[in-house]
């Protein structure tokens, strides 16, 4: 063989080389080898992704333009469903405006809630330990049993929070089988169940987390409690606080087994929360078309919500890395 | 010289006098608001197990009475007997289990990928997957299920945990990425030096060193998968494949006896819905109380 030619194979093999590292984007044998082991180890959730989340995510957006009760194939409606929803559905605004009522509760009382029981712990009294433990405890409870146990608790009569109502001389109200009452009733039971849960240990550790010599420096420049919690605290937990709060809304707006439990929606579509709408539509009277374009309606909603929160939050988050 | 330094001193001293006593004077500000909040936290675990245990002319009685006379522990007997109650807590925790399995292996698998390789697309693939997080369900859940019924799973508790093997979520793998980022370099170099391959390296080095992510990452989705509700509900329409949440949804609207009440037996089987996710958490509270911290650092 002359040298010649061994350069050529040389060259070839290396060009060779270069197209599959250039697909995966590695400069030399080792990184193509790291690459290709990295893709097969990504391989479950590539399928996973395509299979669970972004196909079906396409195929409810196809739905949405159909009419489909899933044994017949769906036949192709246009917008019929999304005309359907906005102006013959006496439920869907009513529905998704209940939820969202809902969700302007739930949330920033449940955020100002979490911070303030944080806050309460994070003074590292004696037992903080047990306290700690104590408000997490409801947290824990499966919302099935959540929502079977309050309404026993509310129950009109024999229900002790009537009972000690009754005590200050208060008429209780019949909260579950009340329709005045009983969105407040959930609004309770869902706080009650999210207040000392994961959020507020989320609160505590971003609090245990500000800096000392912080404190100490206000203190010096005269701050007192108030001070210190609105220029120290508050800046720094900001980051913290926006994580709850995003995700407070998500999953705020999805209240849904709370009240399928507790009220089915009622009394007179008192508790009729938008995704029970959703479930109900799809699950039971099996419009999944009809369902999907719901579902996605309410994808574009959460959407907006979030896109604005990121929007506002370049005015109050405040991110020490970034000085 | 010496001067300034005691002043300096006395004022410090005095500084922590006065903070002391302005602690203590706040003490009762923080004992009483958190006595007083849980008992509140706690009335409703205690009203449930209270009524749990009173016999059904007991619970109907007006005013209602703080603790039972007489507990009743066969409630909870009779809960066994008047639905198949143990074999909803076997659906349940055979549910749990195969899911939990699926999402500690390749939610770990997918994590070593994100956090120790390199390639083309990683972060737009690291970006789709922390978007998924902040996906409603509701709107895959509707094609989700249409998949399911095309190749026959519906009814089957398939739908339920196979998705698991498949990932795990988005937001294990996003825990598991950051602890083994966390991890030193060091020692997968060495193994690579010494000639391991990656699956070796990843059983004999990754998954040792992670075991307290995949602790807090198995409590996780044990409690998740235990307290789920809306999936079970749309796969499963036998009573003898019901897990424990949709079972207790049923028994709810169970048929009542004329005038026989049955929310001292609706309270038990709450009880014995609540009790499991309690002995978790008392055993694994360590793991549980990092996972969740975590999830909110990195937000």
């Amino acid at each position: 063989m002359s040298p010649a030619s061994n350069v050529s194979t040389t060259i070839a093999r290396r060009q060779e080389r270069s197209l599959l590292a250039k697909i995966v984007g590695a400069r030399s044998q080792l990184a193509v080898r790291r690459a290709t082991w990295g893709y097969i180890f990504l391989s479950p959730w590539i399928a996973g992704l395509i299979v669970f989340v972004l196909g079906p995510i396409f195929a409810s957006a196809y739905f949405g333009f159909t009419e489909y009760d899933i044994i017949d194939s769906p036949t192709f409606v246009g917008l019929a469903n999304y005309r359907k929803a906005f102006a013959e559905d006496r439920l869907f605004w009513p529905s998704l405006w209940r939820s969202l009522k809902y969700s302007l509760i739930v949330v920033p009382v449940g955020l100002v809630g979490s911070l303030i029981l944080a806050m309460l712990l994070n003074r590292g009294v004696t037992a903080t330990n047990l306290f700690r433990t104590l408000l997490f405890l409801p947290s824990l409870t499966p919302t099935v049993a959540l929502a079977l146990l309050w309404k026993w608790l509310f129950h009109p009569t024999l229900g002790p929070i009537n009972t000690v109502l009754g005590w200050v001389g208060i008429q209780g109200p019949a909260w579950m089988v009340s329709k005045q009452w009983a969105l407040p009733a959930i609004i309770i039971i869902s706080l009650w169940g999210s207040m000392g849960g994961g959020r507020m240990l989320i609160f505590l550790a971003g609090l245990q987390g500000v800096p000392q010599s912080l404190y100490e420096a206000a203190e010096i420049d005269g701050a007192g409690v108030w001070g210190k919690f609105w220029y120290v605290t508050l800046p720094m937990i900001s980051p913290t606080f926006f994580f709850n709060l995003i995700l407070g809304v998500i999953g705020a707006l999805q209240v849904f087994t709370l009240s399928y439990i507790a009220t089915l929606g009622g009394p007179s579509y008192a508790t009729w929360f938008y995704a029970l709408h959703i479930y109900r539509q799809a699950f039971e009277y099996y419009r999944m078309g009809y369902g999907a374009a719901l579902a996605w309606i309410f994808v574009i909603i959460l959407l907006i919500f979030t896109m604005l929160q990121l929007n506002l939050s370049k005015r109050w988050v405040y991110y020490a890395g970034k000085g | 010289m010496a001067a300034d330094r005691s002043l300096l001193s006395v004022g410090r001293t005095r500084a922590q006098a006065s903070a002391r006593k302005r602690r203590r004077g706040g003490l009762s500000l923080v004992y009483v608001p958190l006595v007083l909040l849980s008992i509140g936290f706690m009335f409703p675990l205690f009203w449930t197990l209270s009524s749990s245990l009173k016999t059904p002319q007991e619970i109907n009685t007006f005013p209602p009475t703080w603790v039972p006379a007489v507990p009743q522990w066969r409630n909870y007997i009779r809960v066994m007997t008047r639905v198949p109650f143990l074999l909803w807590v076997r659906n349940s925790l055979y549910l749990v289990v195969l899911g939990t399995a699926g999402t500690l292996i390749s939610s770990s698998v997918v994590a070593y990928s994100f956090a120790r390789f390199e390639y083309r697309g990683r972060d737009i693939m690291f970006l789709i997957t922390l978007g998924t997080m902040m996906l409603p369900a509701q709107v895959t859940l509707i094609p989700q299920f249409v998949l399911f019924h095309k190749i026959g799973w519906v009814p089957s508790m398939k739908p339920l945990w196979v998705p698991a093997w498949f990932g795990g979520g988005a937001f294990n793998i996003f825990l598991l990425r950051q602890f083994i980022m966390s991890l030193p370099y060091d020692l997968d170099e060495a193994a690579i030096i010494d000639g391991a391959s990656y699956p070796h390296i990843f059983l004999r080095i990754i998954v040792p060193l992670c075991k307290p992510a995949l602790a807090t990452v198995a409590v996780l989705s044990f409690i998740g998968r235990w307290k789920s509700f809306i999936q079970p509900l749309i796969y499963l329409n036998r009573q003898e494949t019901f897990t424990l949440a949709v079972g207790l949804s049923y028994f709810q609207n169970l048929p009542e006896q004329p005038g026989m009440p049955t929310q001292h037996l609706l309270m038990a089987a709450s009880v014995l819905a609540i009790a499991p996710v309690l002995v978790l958490f008392f055993s694994a509270q360590r793991y549980f109380v990092q996972g969740i911290v975590l999830s909110g650092i990195k937000g």
